[in-house]
This record gives C-alpha cells, structure tokens and sequence, in this order.
C-alpha cells in the first residue's frame, strides 16, 4: 500500500545515491543510521515499528534538510561567529515585526488576554471548538480578501483552520486522496510536500515538469504528459497543487497559467489546490491573481468545478509568524469543510493565539499599512540580492514575489549534471558557508539552479553573503571568466528584461521568455 | 466504511465520507439538547447542566495569577515583547528547549516526584487527540490491532483510527470486580485475536482511567509491562489525568515500573507515554500534548510528525516559564487535588443521598455512576438509552451514557464534576434528589442518613430503588422521544 520509493523522480541520480553521496562528506548524524549495515538488534528494533518509521517518507534525508543541519552546527552571529554559516535556505519573513511590536505596545487589551477590558482568560483557557472562534475566523477571511484587493470573497463558515499549512496540505490529502492516489504538482516545488502530502497519507505525486526555456511556467503538454505518466504508473489522479506564487520560483502564476488549470482540472473531473501561502508577499507591479479570481471570471462560482478547488492559506510567511502554527483550508465542498473540521481535532490553533491575531487582524488600519510596508521592504530586500547576484555575474530568475529568488548556477556547474550541482552545493555551504538549497532537493529537472533567501537575515548579513559568495565566484576558473564577459552577459540580458516587460505589457496574454 | 461520496464527480476519500470520526453517533443528542438549552444561573436556571463535559475548571484564577504576576512570560505585553520576534519564527520541531525541560520537570512533579523525566524525549503534539494519533502512526500499520481496556474514552474510535486505518479490539473489564483491569483479560483479548489471524501490535489504556475515574495499582501495572515485554508487543499509557489524583494512593506511572523492575523484564523500546496540560491544568485551548517514549526511533519519528501539530509558540514560551516555577507548581498540584477532592466528595454525598451510588474512584474528573437499579430492563442497552433521556429531559442534566465508552453492562453513566462551579453542581444535586423524591413520593430526611444503621440504610435503598425503577417505567410507558436537533459544536473534543 505504502511505495517507498518515489515514482516522481526523473533526474538522473536516484535518490538513494545522493543520500550515500552525501553521507561521504558529512558526519552522520542518528538520523542516518538507515545508512549503515543494519544490525540484527537494529532490525529487529525497526520490525516492531509501523512501516511510516522505517521509510524514509519524511524526506528529511533530503539535501534541502541537511543543509539547515550543517548550519546548526556552526550558525553565523555578526558578534559571537562572524565566520559561521549564514542560512540562506529558510525561506522566513523577518523584515515587519517592528510593525507588530509596535501595534502590541499600542492595544494592551488584546496583549492582556482582555476584552473591553474584562479578562478572557478562562474562556481561551477551555476553548476548544474545532469550528475555531468565529471572530478569528471572520479576520482570516477579511484579510486573504484585503490580500486579493477585495475582488473575491471568502465565507468565514468555509475555513478550516489547521496547525500550520503543513497540516492544512496533509488533512486536504486525507480528504481528497486514497492511499495509492495521485497528486500532480509543477517542478520545481517546495520540499516539505514530499512530507506533508506523501507521507501519512500514502499519496503519490507525479511531476509536471517545468523548465528554464518559458520561465518554469506551467503549460499545457507538460499537464497532459504528467496524466500520462501517472496512468502509465497505474497511478489515479485526484487531482494538481500549485503553490501560488510559486516556492521556490518566486512567481505568481500568471492568468494564462491559471486559466490552463482551471479547464485542466474541469475536463479531468479532478481537484485543484492552490497553496496561496505567500499570496502576502507579491511585490511586484502585478497585482496576485488567485485562482478565486479565475473562478469568478470564468464565472463558475457555485458550480461543480467550483467546489473541486481549494485554497490552502497560512500566516506564517506573509506575517513572519511560523511558530504561531496558523493555517487554513478554505472549500467550497461543504462535505471536506465538515470532514477537514473534525481532522484539525489533530492539529488545533492554540486559542491564546486564535485571539491575538483575531485582534491584530482585525485592525483595518494595521492591515492595509502593513501589507503595503511589507511589500515595499520585500522589494527593496529583492532587489539588494538581486543586484548583488548580478555583480557576481549570476542572474536569477525574475521574480515578484515569495522570500526567496530561484538563482540560474548553471554556469557554474563543472558539468550539466546533478553530480556537479551537488559537487557546487558542497562547496558553497562548506567553503563559502552558505545554506542555500539546490534545485535537486525541489525536484527541479535542471541541474544549477538554487534557491537563496533574502528575507530572513539583516541587510548586513545579506550584503556579507554576497560578498562571500562573489569572491568565491571570481576565485573560481569559471567565475575568472565570467567576470570578464558578465558586463557583456549582463547588458544583453537587461536589454532581453526589459523588451520583455515591454511585450508583457502589450501582450498580457502571451507567454514572455522570460519570467 | 460508508460509500464513497461523489463530489460534481470527483470522488473524495473514504476518510473523508465514512463516519470513523464517530460523530453522527446517536450520543451527541445530549450535546444538541445542551446547546439548544444550556443551564445559566440566571439567564436560563431551568436549562440542561452540562455534566458530559470533562473538563478542569477549579483552578484557573491561578493560573490566571500567575500570569498576571508574570507579564515576561507573554510575547505580547511590554515586558515581554523583546522576545516577539524570536518566538514568531521558532518553529524546530523539537520545541522550545526552555519549554521541553519545564514539562519535563512539572510531569516530575505531578508525579510526586517519585520519577524524572528527560527533556529530549519529550515529543509535542496538538493535543493528547493529536498524540494518541501519531503514536498509531508510528507503532501500527493500517489494519494492525490495538487492544483497549473498556470501558474506555469514546474519542479513542477517532483518535486512534480515523486516519490511523487501526483496529481497536477491547478487552472487557466488568463490575464485578469494580471493573479493574487484569493481565489474564488483556492476554485472553489477545489471544482471541491471534486466533483471528489479527496482528496485535500493543495495548492502549488510560490511566487514571477515563470514564472510571480509578488507577491501576502497581501490581498489575508491573505485570502488564512483563506482558507485552514477553509478548514484545507496545505499551501506550495515556496519563492526562495523572495531576487529578485527590485522594489514596499515590498515582503510579508506567515510568516509575520501567524503573522499578527487573531489566531483563522490561523492554522499554515497546513503552510510550502519551500525556496533555488539559486536564491536570484545565487548559485544554492552549493544545498541549506530549508523547514521551522510551524508544529512540519513536521519538525521532513522532518528533518529524509534530509538524502536523506543534504547540504555538507562544504557549510554549509561556508555559517553560510557568512550569519552571517551583513554588507555583507545588501550590497548584496541592490546591488542585484539595479542590478535586471537596468537589468529588460533594457530589457523590449528594448522589449517596438520592440513592445512588459510584465506583469508588480517586481521580479524574468525574464519577462513574451506577444507575442500573433505574433500568427497565437491566440487560438492555435500549433502555439505559431510554433511560438517558429521562435525564436529559425531565432531570435536564447531560452525562453520558456507559454504551458510549463501550462498557459491556447496561446502567454506568458518567459525570462530571469539575467543569462548573460549586452553586451549579448543587442545583444539579437538587434536581437529581427532587426528581428522586418526586417520584417515589419519600421525602427523604437528610439528617437522618447518616445516623441510621447500616442494615436499615441498605433496606431503605433497595425499597428507593424498586420504587425508583416503576416510577422510570412510568415514564419509560409514557414514551419520550429524543430531541435530535444538530449540534454545531462537536462534542467530541470534550469528552
């Protein structure tokens, strides 16, 4: 019932060879004790366990986990380890709390577990509703519209709240897939899904590939092939998740995408998820179009179709709030809603922290200041790595939106393999030490290609990174030589970036090169 | 399981559309009664009190003290707000380590501290709900087998098996020996279910034990930890009421056998302890739930499977602060066992009065109440049904009925009586003796009872009750009818 091995990787090396190639040059820690002979005591230990011990579906064997390993163990500190690892690799949003901190200092009620200055405290204490508080609720929803520009509406009775989108993703599954069902989801893609999706619930996934030539943009024979593939894997498909925008592409889906998966989704009578996590987190001039968007202007809302699509939202990348654990499925299939519900028993939000943030979201005011404020410094933060990138002659994907730019390495690579990304990887985290995280871990079908954070470090920290990372790029033959033709490289490309912005702008309809 | 639901086409999971989540049960009617027509002292005096609910509402305005005392402890006050930042991104699945060491040291604690407990195998999850969950998750595959003594807690049918695809097999424990658990029940179940060709991976229980209210003695506790040793099958002791011990002996902990006996007894790779501030410390809103287990690889594996659960950051931050504080801690266990031990004895007095008796119970949060004397027909589980309503709607109380916990006799009902104040817990009191009285037409003198001589007591009870039971019969004749409106709360979540 369970497949341990993944039917969703399609590059060259196969899992299980990365993991003992990387078990050569790092030490290895209890976790991959699966790597060594296996004792008969240790054998006999992993029998009395559920098979969910035993494999590795938590995929925290994944280069993309260790890498945040390798940095535990030596984390930069500006004043304590100046020479330590910097994290580029958690794709965190540090750059508002300032603004939280300051809307705290102002509404003591809502710091004070008080309303209208009546304590509440008993009443948080033993709330326990699963339903979650309707003020809650209501904010949620008023906020993901505020996000939208108010063009859609959400139904507060529609939320399910669940302990992180983590869980949000995994309870959809429960409810959407059997074990042994398929999901398809566009490469690259967030790594935790192999986890959050896969694991408990037995899904599959079965990649679309996307690659570099259109920008990574979803199209419409990679859709088919990967219905294909999954049939000729025996595998049903229930249904295609995006993330929207894009992690780890930095992208917003553009409509023409979206449109694509709508009437996708129809004629395949499946489900489509969108996983809106970093909805909040658009900074570019184009406004996020969610697939609630589509829905409206394709005018099928009430509809079958309608009820076949499903958002997944969180606050942990837009507010910066991760350790709040809040997440939310929102459906318009009365029957997940009920069945979605009676799940997030396993996975509730703490009511101390339903309250506080029913309080600050309530705020109209601290809403739309702070989704302005956070855009302008997600901007401004891109823009530094971006620039920066560039003087190293490395370009980036374009991106306009999300914690994290999808950087081209390729030229970089001794050869165009995932042995050489992997061989880069190494020597970026243990010579230049820094965590980014290479394209393999995300399922990318490209070697070269890395994702790198911005927003979870200080300006100082960042410009130390780049700098890092330059003078390893021009100690490298490679870098030697692409520090003379970059100027070139780069003028060209500028020229490219901008004609395109051009074309999209007239064409808004057609697919750019380059995204 | 029921058929597959279709959505505009597209089916959904079998989870998702079968009733594992044991919800439409016909149980929850007193939960609908309840909403429709809950008690308020003075906005509805004649609406249902709410005794289904178990739930730790005697020692909140401490906590709510200490917290007022502590204003570091809260990321969001002035004094704390420095940590704002910090404690927003903390989402390591290891938790907090501050948060780790203090539950550790208050599990210590509440324990007597006859036994410690590491910080680095403490495990979170949202809830015990949530623990109980991944617990099955990491021991069992689907189709696997639990055994669970009954009668048992009604969530568990969820819990362990919704999502788990687990079978839970119960084994039977009965009143005529106050339903304690044996080792000769639990390896009678299990051989039963060998026979089957079943494949049983461990035994779940609770202790102190939801719905008994009771603890297993030592003894038995050791020699179950020899059992599934022998047997090398899992032991998960479910322990969220171990702070509610008010009275007796002290409470046992599976953890302090694993210490006490014999190496070569024990396998702690098959030992886990699932525990929850729920309960000990009423705080159910704040979803803290603990699997702490002697097995590395579960400890791993259920520490990757927090992701699905973690505790708020927020909670964790200011519950390292408050655990860690010794003197609040010792002030809170003692006060919480004196006031658990007052509210008990009040209402099993005042049940005693209305001729009614329990099991004798020295922990949890409610009592298990012997009410077959009131059956029509003691055999029958249609009647403690019927009998279930008479309460809720002529006595107007909810507590819920044995055949909900699975017990195998007719007549046991639980309540409960620490989720209300001591003016509700009298009126409900009331309610039962007048309903009583009303119906036997005895008035009974109260100062009386404990004067008179116990063979008189004993004769006078047996004539209460046979009148009791054709005065139910009565009612029974008259036939009720259950209110079955739709609860938008689920009531699961509080049982």
């Amino acid at each position: 019932m369970f497949l341990l091995a993944s039917p969703t990787t399609s590059h060259s090396i196969p899992t299980k060879t990365l993991i003992q190639d990387l078990s050569l040059s790092f030490s290895l820690s209890p976790h991959y004790s699966s790597l060594r002979p296996k004792s008969l005591d240790f054998k006999k230990k992993m029998k009395q366990l559920s098979t969910k011990v035993t494999s590795n579906g938590h995929g925290q064997d994944s280069s993309y986990f260790l890498g945040w390993e390798e940095y535990e163990k030596n984390p930069y500190d500006e004043i304590k380890n100046p020479n330590g690892m910097i994290q580029m690799g958690l794709a965190e949003n540090q750059l508002c709390f300032d603004l939280i901190e300051s809307w705290l200092a102002k509404n003591p009620d809502a710091a004070s577990l008080k309303r209208n200055g009546q304590s509440i405290f008993r009443e948080l204490a033993l709330f326990q509703d699963y339903h979650g508080m309707p003020e809650f609720k209501k904010a949620m929803a008023e906020f993901m519209e505020e996000i939208r520009g108010n063009r859609v509406t959400f139904d507060p009775k529609k939320i399910v709240l669940a302990a992180g989108s983590t869980s949000a993703n995994e309870t959809l599954m429960f409810c959407l897939a059997e074990p042994g069902d398929a999901f398809l989801l566009p490469t690259p893609y967030y790594p935790g899904f192999d986890r959050d999706l896969k694991w408990r619930t037995g899904a599959e996934i079965v990649p679309i590939h996307c690659s570099s030539s259109n920008g990574f943009q979803i199209t419409e024979s990679a859709l088919q092939q990967a219905y294909q593939q999954a049939q000729k894997l025996d595998l049903k498909v229930k249904g295609v998740l995006v993330t929207n925008p894009s992690n780890p592409l930095g992208t917003a889906l553009t409509r023409r995408e979206l449109n694509l998966l709508v009437d996708f989704i129809t004629s395949k009578n499946i489900h489509l998820i969108s996983d809106e996590i970093y909805s909040g987190t658009m900074f570019g001039f184009e406004q996020f179009i969610s697939v609630m968007d589509v829905l409206k202007d394709k005018k099928l809302e009430n509809t079958d179709v309608s009820k076949r699509v499903h958002v997944v939202y969180s606050l942990s990348k837009d507010l910066g709030l991760p350790g709040f654990r809040v997440g939310a499925i929102y459906s318009n299939d009365e029957m997940i809603v009920s069945a979605a519900t009676k799940m997030s028993s396993f996975g509730l939000v703490s009511s101390q922290t339903q309250y506080l943030l029913s309080a600050l979201l309530s705020d109209k005011k601290f809403t739309s200041q702070y989704l302005e404020e956070n855009q302008k410094r997600l901007k401004s933060r891109q823009k530094r790595l971006v620039s920066g990138l560039e003087s190293a002659g490395i370009t980036c994907l374009r991106s306009n939106a999300g914690l994290f730019c999808w950087v081209d390495m390729r030229h970089l690579l001794d050869t165009n393999t995932f042995e050489a990304e992997l061989d880069l990887w190494k020597k970026i985290v243990y010579n230049v030490k820094l965590n980014i995280s290479p394209g393999s871990s995300c399922h990318c079908t490209e070697p070269g290609w890395f994702r790198v954070c911005f927003a979870n470090m200080s300006e100082d920290t960042l410009d130390l990174a780049l700098k890092r990372l330059k003078t390893f790029v021009e100690s490298t033959d490679c870098g030697r030589m692409i520090s003379r033709s970059s100027h070139e490289r780069l003028k060209s490309l500028r020229k490219k970036t901008v004609s395109n912005w051009v074309f999209r702008v007239s064409w808004s309809d057609r697919v750019p090169d380059e995204r | 399981m029921g058929s597959l639901k279709k959505n505009g086409g597209a089916i959904l999971s079998r989870i998702a559309t079968n009733d594992h989540h044991g919800e439409n049960s016909e149980y929850f009617d007193g939960w609908k009664s309840y909403d429709k027509d809950p008690f308020h002292h003075s906005r509805n005096p004649c609406g249902i009190i709410q005794m289904g609910l178990a739930e730790n509402q005697l020692c909140l305005e401490l906590i709510e003290g200490w917290i007022k005392d502590n204003p570091k402890a809260s990321i969001c006050t002035p004094e704390g707000v420095g940590q704002f930042g910090d404690i927003a991104i903390f989402q390591d699945y290891h938790g907090l380590k501050e948060f780790r060491q203090a539950i550790a040291h208050f599990m210590g604690k509440a324990r007597g501290g006859r036994v410690t407990f590491d910080p680095e195998r403490i495990v979170m999850s949202g809830g015990a709900t949530g623990a109980n969950e991944t617990i099955m998750f990491c021991l069992a595959d689907p189709g696997d087998v639990f055994l669970v003594p009954s009668p048992y807690y009604a969530a568990f049918d969820r819990d362990l098996r919704w999502r788990t695809g687990v079978e839970i097999i119960p084994v039977h424990c009965y009143s005529s020996n106050s339903f304690k658990l044996t080792v000769e029940a639990v390896e009678w179940a299990y051989k039963k279910a060998q026979e089957s060709n079943k494949k049983v991976k461990g035994l779940i229980l609770t202790n102190p034990s939801n719905p008994l209210g009771t603890m297993l003695d030592k003894d038995t506790l050791k020699n179950l930890v020899r059992f599934v040793t022998r047997k090398n099958i899992h032991l998960v002791v479910d322990e969220i009421y171990a702070g509610t011990v008010f009275a007796g002996e002290n409470f046992v902990s599976v953890a302090e056998v694993v210490n006490n006996v014999d190496s070569y007894e024990v396998n702690v790779d098959l030992i886990h302890i699932v525990y929850s501030l729920s309960k000990d410390m009423g705080l159910p809103g704040f979803r803290v739930g603990i699997i702490y287990s002697y097995n590395d690889l579960v400890v791993s594996c259920a520490r990757k499977m927090s992701s699905f659960g973690l505790v708020s950051s927020q909670t964790q931050l200011m519950l390292a602060s408050m655990l860690s504080d010794d003197r609040f801690v010792e002030i809170f266990l003692t006060e919480n066992s004196r006031r658990l031990k007052i509210r008990h004895e009040d209402y099993t007095s005042g049940l005693k009065k209305a001729g009614i008796t329990c099991l004798t119970s020295n922990a949890g949060l409610f009592v298990w109440m012997d009410l077959r004397h009131l059956l029509r027909d003691r055999n029958s589980f249609e009647s403690e049904i019927e009998l279930w309503h008479i309460i809720i709607d002529k006595v107007k109380l909810n507590v819920s009925p044995g055949s909900s916990f699975h017990c195998t006799e007719p007549g046991w009902f639980r309540a409960c009586f620490a989720n209300m104040d001591d003016d509700t817990l009298h009126a409900a009191l009331r309610r039962i003796q007048a309903f009583v009285s009303k119906n036997h037409k005895i008035v009974e003198n109260s100062s009386d009872s404990d004067q008179i001589v116990q063979s008189n007591n004993v004769k006078k009870q047996k004539w209460k009750q046979s009148n009791l039971r054709l005065s139910f019969r009565r009612l029974y004749e008259d036939g009720l009818s259950s209110p079955g409106i739709m609860s938008p709360r689920s009531p699961l979540l509080r049982t």
